[in-house]
């Protein structure tokens, strides 16, 4: 007994050399010198996540102590492949903060830092490399294949939290939360181009085998043991949701154009059909982060504006994806939870339970002669900013003239000028503004001239996502050109002259024909 | 299913040397994702002599005002609320009319002789019905199966998130579907949840031993065939925290203890994680097993 105890001394006066020894055993000089300089800044140079950049993103960093790894080709709970790793590296995790590095690293460098990521946790010493899944190949997508996959997505009720149209507001996306019991976002499956682990098909499928771990998105692999779907319908649903994207990511264009509808009628309706042939021009949003609370964590990730006009009043539909109509009970939790979490970056929230959602269509009050506009956020003192301001509460828009970001006036009852409509329908909102291009009131707005560009912006608030007062999405300036209609003689003229000259033609080549036809005897 | 080579329940200074060397791997993480691992104990007999054992048996009381369970709200599933009979509460506070603890996780702590290696046991159920884990705690051993079934024809995810083993996350859209899994390294407590149903929550407590218990409706436990010796015992309540005992196990006897809980531990840390034991046979404190 006696040496058995002086055994278990020696051996505890021995621990820390060994295990320190350990612990450093696979960290790789080389990575962490690039990890420190790169990457401690978000996840901490202990690896935890917490480093100082961590408090203003939602998703937090990834916490590497915990080998929680969100892309992988390994099976829920399993650790990730060195590729694996090195992939999210190279491409980074679109819709969160983390980069891309393929281009800013040496391949040496990443390599590098995927062995000091996994110096990071002990599971990796002690577990042995993860075993693959193994993943088909990519069907050809087919309508029949949409079709099915649209079936399966409702049967294994991934409507639950991508709700049925796939813009995140299931029933259950209120209370989701990640690994650290952060609240979470399901993925909005209409914008493929930010999802979380990669957008193309391969991508979804791989996503559906694997689950995403850390966060509520779980592994469907054992489906197929149980027989509810086949792998290959696996690739159906893949198919099923990568359709709901755009074939390509929506490019950014400056100038939003407003046809003419010449003699016909404005659409009344924000759901009108005629829209459906509009242009749409594609708005990036980003956080306030300039005044001060700021807001890093904007829910509102982008619009599509469409615009139309008569000539006597422009029509201007906004509509973006927001999985709730603000102010939602059971969406209030969900608000809080996100002012707590976003909160201890900058305090002075002024959201309160009940805020509504917003949207703010801004412009110059007056048109700048130059390049100068208004500061983009809501004009200053010397320029300030004339808006359409809506409110899901109050569900109508007003006029007002701003002068720094929520110093926002209401005009007067009597200069009320525009109008709008708005409906909320599988998490997207429709916003119709409508307003004459010529106003009574030529000084307190904006009057909008045709054969010139106006400026806009745009400014979103989701209130079920503890946004309020500063704390928004906002656009930088783009432009609104309203298109001048031209008179139809002006296609018909040249139509006219060269169906004449084609028929003019034709008959003098077929004479000329006909002639030779009829002298014979000239072989 | 962690193990180390050639001897799971090693003496005290053997497993240290095995955690210095950082052997700790054998076949893999896998075991808790993968659900095929073959419980490790399961051909080794009882080591503890039926007939000079003794027993642990007591009750887990709460003192205080009793929180009202809070409601849950499950229109959105209409098969769960019928199932439910449309009244179905939280389980995180069960305390009955004379102040019995329901759904408290006793096990030996500290006391019991490391070098004993005890068969896996059956597996034990974690089912989901009425969108309800039932039971909410759950005890195994290490390397003691697991069977996750999803008795409702709704979907589930089964999201565990272990902190000394590694969690997983399946999905179950259908009735009738199960898997099975374990865990190799003891841990107190390992949440489970639902994500589609935020109110679904259990709690797995995994053990080196088999001497566990969760207190019943009647906030009743009892553990047999403990070596006789002396234990602590501790038990886990998930808002009120833990209490320990010490208790003197004789040959043949039956042990009693209560533990209770009252209202002014509501809001203390939860102690979540590792299991550190100290070894009566040793004298020493560590870690029941390396971790992985």
């Amino acid at each position: 007994m006696m040496g058995n105890r002086a055994l278990v001394l020696a051996a505890f006066l021995l621990l820390p050399l060994p295990l320190a020894a350990q612990e450093t055993g696979n960290e790789d000089p080389a990575g962490k010198v690039v990890y420190d300089r790169w990457c401690a800044g978000c996840h901490g140079t202990d690896g935890r996540g917490e480093g100082p950049g961590a408090l203003t993103m939602l998703p937090r960093p990834r916490d590497f102590t915990r080998a929680l790894y969100q892309v992988r080709t390994t099976g829920s709970g399993e650790l990730p492949t060195d590729d694996d790793i090195m992939h999210v590296i190279n491409v980074g995790m679109p819709g969160t903060a983390m980069p891309g590095w393929e281009d800013l690293l040496s391949s040496q460098e990443r390599e590098s830092l995927v062995t000091y990521l996994k110096s990071m946790s002990r599971f990796f010493n002690s577990t042995p490399p993860p075993a693959q899944l193994e993943f088909s190949n990519a069907p050809r997508v087919s309508d029949a294949r949409i079709a099915e996959g649209a079936e399966i997505y409702e049967q294994v009720e991934c409507s639950k939290c991508h709700g049925r149209a796939g813009r995140a507001d299931g029933t259950s996306a209120p209370t989701q939360k990640d690994g650290s019991d952060l609240p979470i976002y399901p993925a909005n499956l209409t914008q493929n181009w930010r999802f979380n682990g990669g957008g193309t098909v391969e991508d979804i499928y791989r996503i559906l085998r694997t689950g995403l771990d850390g966060t509520p998105m779980a592994s469907f692999s054992d489906l197929i043991d149980a027989g509810v779907i086949t792998d290959d319908q696996f690739w159906s649903l893949a198919h099923y949701v990568r359709s709901l994207s755009p074939e390509e990511p929506p490019r950014i264009r400056e100038v939003i154009t407003a046809a003419d509808v010449g003699e016909g009628e404005l659409p009344t309706s924000p759901t009108d059909e005629r829209w459906e042939t509009v242009d749409k021009f594609y708005i990036p949003l980003v956080g306030q982060i300039v005044v001060k609370p700021r807001w890093f964590n904007p829910r509102v990730q982008n619009l599509w504006v469409q615009a139309l006009h008569d000539s006597a009043d422009v029509a201007m539909l906004v509509s973006w994806s927001d999985p709730s109509r603000s102010p939602d009970e059971e969406w209030a939790p969900f608000a809080q939870r996100i002012v707590e979490t976003m909160g201890p970056k900058d305090k002075g929230s002024t959201w309160a339970p009940g805020a509504p959602d917003q949207l703010v269509v801004q412009f110059p009050l007056t048109l700048p002669t130059g390049m100068e506009r208004p500061y983009f956020l809501q004009g200053d003192a010397r320029r300030p900013a004339y808006m359409w301001s809506w409110r899901s509460d109050h569900d109508r828009a007003v006029e007002m003239v701003a002068r720094g970001l929520g110093t926002g006036q209401e005009q007067p009852a009597s200069s009320q000028q525009v109008s709008a409509e708005a409906t909320w329908a599988d998490g997207e909102w429709r916003v119709l503004f409508r307003r004459s291009l010529a106003t009574p009131d030529s000084t307190a707005d904006l009057q909008l001239p045709r054969a010139t560009v106006v400026p806009v912006a745009f400014q979103a608030w989701d209130g079920n996502n503890g946004e309020a007062g500063n704390q928004a999405a906002v656009s930088t300036w783009y432009f609104l050109a309203l298109e001048e209609s031209v008179p139809i003689t002006v296609f018909i003229t040249p139509l006219a002259a060269f169906l004449l000259t084609a028929v003019l033609g034709l008959v003098v080549v077929t004479r000329a024909q006909r002639r030779e036809e009829e002298m014979p005897g000239r072989n | 299913m962690l193990e180390i080579p050639g001897n799971r329940g090693l003496v005290a200074f053997s497993s240290v040397l095995a955690l210095i060397a950082g052997c700790g791997g054998g076949e893999a993480s896998s075991g808790a994702a993968s659900g095929d691992q073959p419980a490790a104990g399961a051909v080794v007999e009882h080591p503890v002599d039926a007939a000079t054992a003794g027993s642990v048996s007591g009750t887990v009381t709460f003192a205080g005002d009793v929180p009202a369970p809070a409601a849950i709200d499950m229109a959105d599933e209409p098969s769960c609320q019928e199932e439910t009979g449309g009244n179905a509460v939280r389980e995180n506070v069960v305390v009955g009319s004379g102040g019995e603890l329901a759904n408290v996780f006793v096990y030996v702590k500290e006391g019991l002789d490391s070098s004993l290696e005890f068969p896996a046991g059956d597996p034990v159920v974690l089912d989901q019905r009425g969108c309800t884990y039932r039971p909410h705690i759950v005890g195994l051993s290490m390397g003691q199966l697991l069977t996750v079934r999803n008795s409702d024809d709704v979907l589930h995810n089964i999201n565990a998130t272990p902190t000394e083993n590694r969690g997983f996350n399946r999905s179950q859209p259908q009735v009738g579907m199960e898997f099975q899994t374990s865990f190799p390294t003891p841990e107190v407590m390992i949440p489970v949840r639902c994500d589609v149903h935020g109110w679904m929550d259990a709690y797995v407590g995994v053990t080196p031993h088999p001497y566990h218990a969760v207190s019943d409706a009647d906030g009743m436990f009892a553990m047999d065939r403990l070596p006789p010796g002396d234990y602590v015992l501790e038990a886990w309540h998930e808002l009120y925290g833990t209490a320990t005992q010490s208790v003197t196990v004789e040959q043949g006897g039956m042990t009693s203890v209560t533990f209770e809980f009252n209202e002014t531990m509501a809001g203390r840390p939860v102690p979540m994680g590792p299991v550190l034991v100290v070894d009566h046979a040793t004298g020493t404190m560590l870690r029941t097993t390396p971790r992985l």
